[in-house]
């Protein structure tokens, strides 16, 4: 769908008519990202992260496929193919190799501002919430091949890290220890494991452009959302994404680049950890076995369940941290209110800025070693975290008392500016 | 409207979460004050690295070959006798400023000789190490394993630092007095030398770097321990990643231009939104 007012793509060179009609392929572009998109004149610099987490994306695919070309897939093999040869003899393959680890790293960072925009702005409320389902779909896709790819270059955290993930699974009861051994190929990780490992980290990328492209698609239908969470009225409340959007952008990409090159130039081993430079050894379990830090939160509520009720402790903590995953698909039903911005939710807005400092409390607990006091910590945070969505969020959407709304976009922007009010009524009208 | 139960199923899961967490959390702060965790021995008398300063540290770091050179012939006469840099061949080096007929010289005479099959005879002999070759794996037949050093300054915290605190750590043990809290740790296996920067406190190895002179410099720089370990810790950081200060040098031309780009896209961006209320 979209707005009456788009402009529409008129090819005026014979062959982009030609084109037009056997494949119309560049009239797809211009209205998906061209000037045939209209998309509201207000976007803040959050909206930029969409694009952003798209070109995360791409870069990956790039450095990761070059990658493998030089990678042995064999657990005789990895280690060294990965820190002989890579590293030291294949030209700039240092580069590659930082750049597709801290690509990992940039990669969720910039999902989860994307996501967090998400919450704040009520961007999973109808009509939109196909687009956030998506987003949760392409998240747990992000997380399973960004865990993968960690076990690939077989240091000693690849394949702790791979022991213990699967391990997660020998909670279930009756088949647990079955479904890991089937899912590691043996009974711990080995070979199979990693050949399995690489095909999947290979496959999945490519399973992810596919959801990016459906979540485009979705999105494309309602049009953008905004910050006001007010929905277009008429043509002045838009503007067409190119030139006006991609200049954005492009600003945008230039800073997460300069982020991205500081952390493969300056700081590339700053958020890894030191353990994955010794070769994987079944012999010596590291002290600590940690995940990447973007698994932290998660990780911190798995450990958060100590106690047995009715079913083990161990088998709570997978299932919540699978469920911390889960709530998110529930949450446009969650969430009853039909305002969307958290600008004029009063409540929501301090209940939501209480979430990001759970998380990253949760965050800072997943990667300390589980000492009594951040075994408690973790365990108050998780409480919030289950309570946040499932009864904070539905009861504030009863009871809260929102402001009010502006009548459009466009009374919003100018009474940000100063605006007077017989522009911004004329405008509405 | 749908049923009560249904409508009210979100509560009965985020509180039955809120619960078992509770039920945990009462767990973990009973054991908490019943059974508090004993101080640890590790935890009393660990310490972080010391300070470290070399000339590759900074943005603009570069590696001092005198010192890598020294680095390096303090490897080959001490630690090279247990430890293998087994993901380092012997034409990197040359890296170092060595020049080619050097290299081969290092390689040719190196102690530890590669190993060969000899397919007619089906025995296994030895050869000259070539430029081309890895330095060769060493077998040690002592207590503990000692670890290849290849990449020992990435696969520690603070690497370089870490191997400098190492080697200059080693101290008395501590008296029995000292111990009494921790009866775990007071009855360590002998032999075990104490370092109080080593993740466990106890190491197989003895302090290899024992007195001044213990190897001659080429260039006349006094052996002290102090400057064998920094000289040692240097040469690791290089190994660890020889091409550290091409990347660097990379990364600033990168950052510049994309500073200059950044600028640019900035501009463009301003531009086209002028007279755009936003």
């Amino acid at each position: 769908m979209s707005f009456p007012w788009a402009k529409h793509y008129e090819p005026k060179q014979p062959l982009m008519k030609w084109l037009d009609e056997k494949l119309p392929l560049p009239r797809f572009v211009y209205n998906a990202v061209g000037a045939g998109y209209p998309v509201p004149r207000n976007l803040n610099y959050f909206w930029n992260f969409g694009v952003l987490a798209g070109v995360a994306l791409v870069c990956q695919i790039v450095t990761g496929i070059v990658l493998a070309m030089h990678f042995h897939s064999s657990a005789a093999g990895a280690f060294e193919s990965v820190n002989v040869g890579i590293m030291r003899d294949v030209n700039a393959g240092w580069f590659l190799r930082f750049a597709h680890a801290n690509g990992a790293s940039m990669f969720l960072t910039v999902i989860y501002i994307h996501m967090f925009r998400g919450l704040y702005y009520g961007s999973y409320k109808a009509p939109r919430e196909m687009v956030w389902l998506l987003g949760v779909v392409i998240f747990l896709l992000t997380m399973a091949t960004a865990f993968m790819g960690y076990v690939l270059p077989w240091g000693q955290m690849s394949f702790w890290g791979a022991q213990v993930i699967t391990g997660f699974f020998t909670a279930v009861p009756v088949v647990g220890e079955w479904v890991q051994v089937w899912l590691l190929g043996g009974y711990a990780p080995d070979d199979a494991t990693l050949n399995r490992f690489f095909s999947l980290h290979y496959l999945l990328p490519f399973v992810i452009l596919g959801a990016v492209i459906l979540h485009i698609w979705a999105l494309h239908i309602p049009g953008s959302g905004n910050p006001t969470g007010v929905e277009v009225k008429g043509e002045q409340d838009t503007v067409p994404f190119h030139p006006y959007y991609t200049a954005k952008d492009g600003f945008g990409v230039g800073v997460f680049m300069i982020v991205f090159s500081i952390l493969i130039f300056y700081a590339p081993d700053y958020l890894g950890h030191a353990d994955n430079y010794i070769a994987a050894n079944p012999l010596s379990t590291p002290a600590h076995i940690v995940p990447e830090w973007y698994f932290w939160p998660f990780y911190a509520i798995l450990r958060a369940f100590t106690a047995d009720f009715i079913i083990a402790a161990k088998l709570w903590g997978v299932v919540a941290m699978f469920g911390s995953i889960l709530i998110l698909f529930f949450l446009p039903w969650l969430d009853k209110s039909p305002v969307r911005s958290a600008s004029y939710r009063p409540m929501y807005r301090i209940a939501f800025w209480v979430l990001v400092v759970d998380v990253l409390i949760l965050g800072y607990c997943g990667g300390s070693a589980a000492t009594p006091g951040i075994v408690i910590t973790s365990q108050l945070a998780s409480a919030y975290y289950f309570a946040h969505f499932l009864i904070i969020v539905p009861i504030i959407s009863r009871l809260e008392q929102p402001k009010p709304l502006p009548n459009s976009i466009t009374e919003a922007v100018l009474a940000k500016k100063g605006g007077s009010q017989v522009t911004e009524t004329a405008l509405s009208a | 409207m749908l049923p009560l139960f249904i409508r009210s199923i979100k509560f009965l899961i985020g509180g039955a979460f809120v619960f078992v967490l509770g039920l945990a959390l009462f767990g973990t702060v009973k054991t908490a004050i019943t059974e508090p965790e004993p101080e640890t021995a590790e935890h009393a008398m660990h310490k972080h690295p010391k300070d470290l300063k070399l000339a590759s540290d900074g943005v603009f770091g570069k590696f001092d070959n005198a010192q890598l050179q020294r680095g390096f012939q303090v490897y080959k006469e001490v630690c090279a006798v247990c430890h293998s840099l087994n993901l380092v061949s012997f034409r990197e080096l040359g890296q170092l400023g060595y020049s080619e007929a050097e290299v081969k010289k290092i390689a040719k005479d190196w102690a530890t000789k590669q190993p060969v099959f000899d397919d007619k005879a089906g025995t296994w002999g030895e050869r000259d190490n070539l430029p081309s070759d890895r330095f060769p794996k060493v077998y040690y037949a002592g207590t503990g394993t000692p670890p290849d050093l290849s990449l020992m300054a990435k696969a520690r915290h603070n690497g370089g630092a870490y191997i400098y605190s190492l080697m200059t750590g080693y101290d008395e043990k501590p008296s029995a007095e000292a111990l009494k809290k921790f009866p775990e740790f007071a009855k360590p296996a002998e032999g075990m030398a104490f370092n109080p920067y080593f993740a466990n406190l106890n190491l197989s190895m003895p302090a290899p770097l024992t007195g001044e002179g213990q190897v001659t410099y080429a260039d006349g720089t006094r052996a002290t321990v102090d400057q064998m370990s920094k000289d040692v810790a240097a040469f690791l950081v290089w190994t660890a990643e020889p091409h550290a200060q091409s990347r660097k040098a990379a990364g600033f031309a990168v950052i510049l231009f994309l500073l200059f780009a950044t600028a640019l896209a900035f501009g463009a961006y301003r531009t086209v939104w002028k007279g755009v209320k936003h």
